[in-house]
């Protein structure tokens, strides 16, 4: 077999591999963060408690409506979507006109207000979900078992990333999106509503956020702290990708799960560092990110 | 007959002031983890057992005065040390109990003895604390780190799960409970090939269960608490690790965790505890108390030791009529036999280990399982003189001299 620095070539397929699904993860988060902060300026630290809250809608509809996996997957992005409009009309607009860094408050504060009341009600052990039926199972790729709930993983987190990188990136949609960033008055005086496509947008990423809680329900611990240790790790992609690139989130995203997979393997103590070290660096050299434009 | 009476007087006065100078007031303060993942565990429901020890001692020593505190440590030893200075120092407190996270335990007992104070520790499992780091001011009620590795450490092997590979969390419990359960593998002929140790707090474990399962040992020993044991089982029973012939052994495991894993994925699973909320009447009435107060929780074996360690400290400041110093009410604690409703009668060696039953139990089936909370079934008693580190191999200062 061959061997790269002592470890199996093998072993190290699955880790690139395990390292890809950690990644669509980082990169589904990453994309919602970036998605608000390009087109809003704000740094919404809510995101990883809309995480843990799209995990819990997966949980409660199942429990008490008993819909399962499929509908919580269309349900639930919606349901705390709708709720993201209502912070963003109630609170968040507010800000706008205001230094980032009260939007970044808001939005904290919130996270620990939403944290605390789930713990209130549901405990801090975590609640079960199952993985659903049609995807349990897996493949032998040889080198490793793939379940083949983490191949959807990998697929669906493709697809929305790549989705909405083409909506924003080569869409008219996106191109008034876009526009209304740069100069809101000049787009809103040729008939555009800026305010309704803004707040929609800061719901349509917050929608993101809560589909990858519900993707991460069957397979991570469902509770009220799933988010807090998260979202750092996602901040810190967003910065190294550049904030608000959109492709930079999702390139980043993907590329820094698997080197946090490779770090699994040769050093495991520092594989939840890797990444912060990683964004020192990058922070060192290119202030503005990997793919983030220089001011 | 004027001087008489004077005597007499003056008698009563003292008496009185010697009564008065009795009227003895005890601060309990539990000091836990409040909002992070060992809360269910610990937590709020530690402070209820506390509450409910009070409540049951004062029912016959009504000239003794409790009062109760609690704090959130977070799990950083700076924060616990900080609280355990400012109570003793500031707010007078004579007691500290609990305290989950072994890292913050430790320091919380050196505090202890400096301040010549009471630490009952129910939620820190390190037998560090019992070993090269204790000291006459620390009572280490409810497990540790030896006792979890020789129960269900020795009781897989004895099942033919002779190979090992670790996952440890990267502070001083895991790696204490790592050292403590290859001792006891290695004890019975058991072989360790190998471990990871990750940090705190881990998200996914795949990429540790991949390397778990590449090295061919039988039995994956998980030395981590709380989430992270709940998502290296999520995570190894997704891919087929326990379907491969690979055993997980649960080497902290609480009823918590059962809960949020769900039977499907616990069932089969191996632990040892020293509480089960369903072990008899004693424990089942006292459950059905704390779940006035938290509708629908199973107290852990944690709280459960938060409940019968202060209790019993009580006692002893009962007998000794005062809680003053610190030395002196362990001493007294050390030789007042313990008799709880939750783990019955034992007594407290001179290294501070309180000794028990321990059990070891394995996680029912889903079709096995009648009623909310009924996930265990009984494998093995492990006597107290069994279940514990012996005494001489500790290596206590307090022991050799």
């Amino acid at each position: 077999m061959v061997e790269i620095f002592g470890v199996p070539s093998q072993a190290l397929f699955g880790q690139l591999l395990l390292g890809l699904i950690n990644g669509s993860f980082y990169a589904l988060l990453s994309l919602g963060l970036a998605v608000i902060f390009g087109m809003l300026n704000v740094i919404n630290f809510t995101h990883g408690a809309q995480y843990m809250m799209g995990a819990f809608v997966a949980f409660l509809i199942l429990q008490y409506l008993g819909l399962n996996y499929w509908f919580a997957l269309v349900i639930t992005p919606i349901v705390v979507g709708a709720l993201g409009v209502l912070l963003e009309r109630s609170l968040l607009q507010w800000l706008y006109k205001l230094d980032h860094l009260y939007g970044l408050l808001l939005t904290f504060g919130l996270a620990l207000i939403l944290e605390g009341v789930f713990r209130n009600y549901f405990g801090s052990s975590g609640l079960p979900y199952r993985v659903p039926d049609s995807l349990t199972g897996g493949y032998n790729l040889g080198f490793m078992f793939l379940p083949l709930y983490r191949a959807w993983v990998i697929v669906v987190s493709l697809v929305v990333c790549f989705g909405t990188w083409f909506v924003i990136e080569r869409t008219k949609l996106g191109s008034y999106l876009r526009a209304a960033t740069e100069n809101p008055t000049l787009v809103n005086a040729f008939g555009v509503n800026v305010p309704r496509m803004i707040t929609l947008t800061y719901g349509f990423g917050v929608g993101l956020a809560a589909l990858a809680g519900v993707m991460a329900a069957p397979i991570y611990n469902v509770s009220p702290q799933m988010g807090a240790e998260l979202i750092i790790v996602v901040f810190a992609v967003v910065v190294i990708g550049g904030m608000g690139s959109i492709m930079g989130a999702i390139v980043t995203g993907f590329g820094l799960g698997v080197v946090e997979g490779f770090t699994k393997v040769f050093y495991p103590e520092a594989s939840n560092t890797v990444i912060f070290v990683i964004m020192a660096l990058v922070l060192l050299v290119r202030p503005s990110g990997l793919f983030g434009r220089t001011a | 007959m004027t001087r008489k009476l004077g005597l007499i007087a003056l008698s009563a006065a003292l008496l009185c002031g010697a009564a008065q100078a009795q009227q003895v007031t005890v601060k309990v303060g539990v000091l836990s983890d409040m909002s992070s993942l060992y809360s269910d565990i610990t937590g709020a429901g530690s402070v209820l057992a506390a509450k409910l020890a009070i409540a049951d001692f004062l029912a016959s020593n009504k000239d003794i005065k409790v009062e109760l505190v609690s704090a959130d440590h977070q799990n950083k030893p700076d924060i616990g040390t900080t609280i355990a200075n400012q109570w003793f120092d500031v707010d007078k407190v004579d007691v500290i109990v609990d305290v989950p996270n072994s890292g913050v335990g430790l320091a919380v007992s050196q505090v202890a003895a400096n301040k010549n104070k009471v630490f009952v520790v129910s939620g820190a499992a390190t037998s560090d604390l019992t070993g090269p780091k204790c000291n006459a001011n620390t009572v280490a009620w409810t497990y540790d780190t030896w006792m979890l590795a020789n129960g269900t450490g020795k009781a897989m092997v004895k099942t033919g799960g002779d190979t090992w590979f670790f996952l440890a969390a990267d502070y001083a419990f895991g790696a204490a409970l790592q050292r403590d359960t290859t001792a006891a593998v290695e004890a019975v002929g058991g072989k360790v090939l190998g471990g990871v140790r990750h940090p705190l707090n881990t998200n996914d474990f795949s990429s540790f269960l991949l390397q778990a399962q590449s090295s061919k040992a039988k039995v994956i020993g998980l030395a981590n608490a709380g989430g992270d044991t709940i998502n290296s089982i999520k995570a190894a029973f997704e891919f087929g690790l326990t379907k491969g012939g690979q055993k997980l052994a649960g080497l902290l495991v609480f009823i918590n965790d059962v809960n949020a894993l769900g039977l499907e994925i616990a069932q089969g699973l191996t632990l040892t505890e020293t509480f089960y909320w369903d072990k008899d009447d004693n424990t089942r009435a006292f459950t059905k108390r704390f779940q006035q107060e938290r509708p629908s929780k199973f107290p852990s074996m944690v709280q459960a030791g938060a409940y019968a360690g202060t209790l019993h400290y009580l006692k002893a400041v009962a007998g000794l009529k005062s809680a003053a110093d610190g030395k002196a009410v362990v001493a007294k604690m050390k030789e007042l036999a313990t008799d709880d409703p939750l783990f019955g009668k034992g007594t407290i060696r001179p290294d501070g280990r309180k000794l028990h039953d321990a059990y070891l139990y394995e996680v029912k089936t889903p079709a096995e399982s009648k009623y909310p909370g009924d996930v265990y079934k009984l494998r093995a008693t492990i006597p107290a003189n069994e279940a514990f580190r012996p005494l001489k191999e500790g290596g206590c200062p307090l022991v050799s001299g």
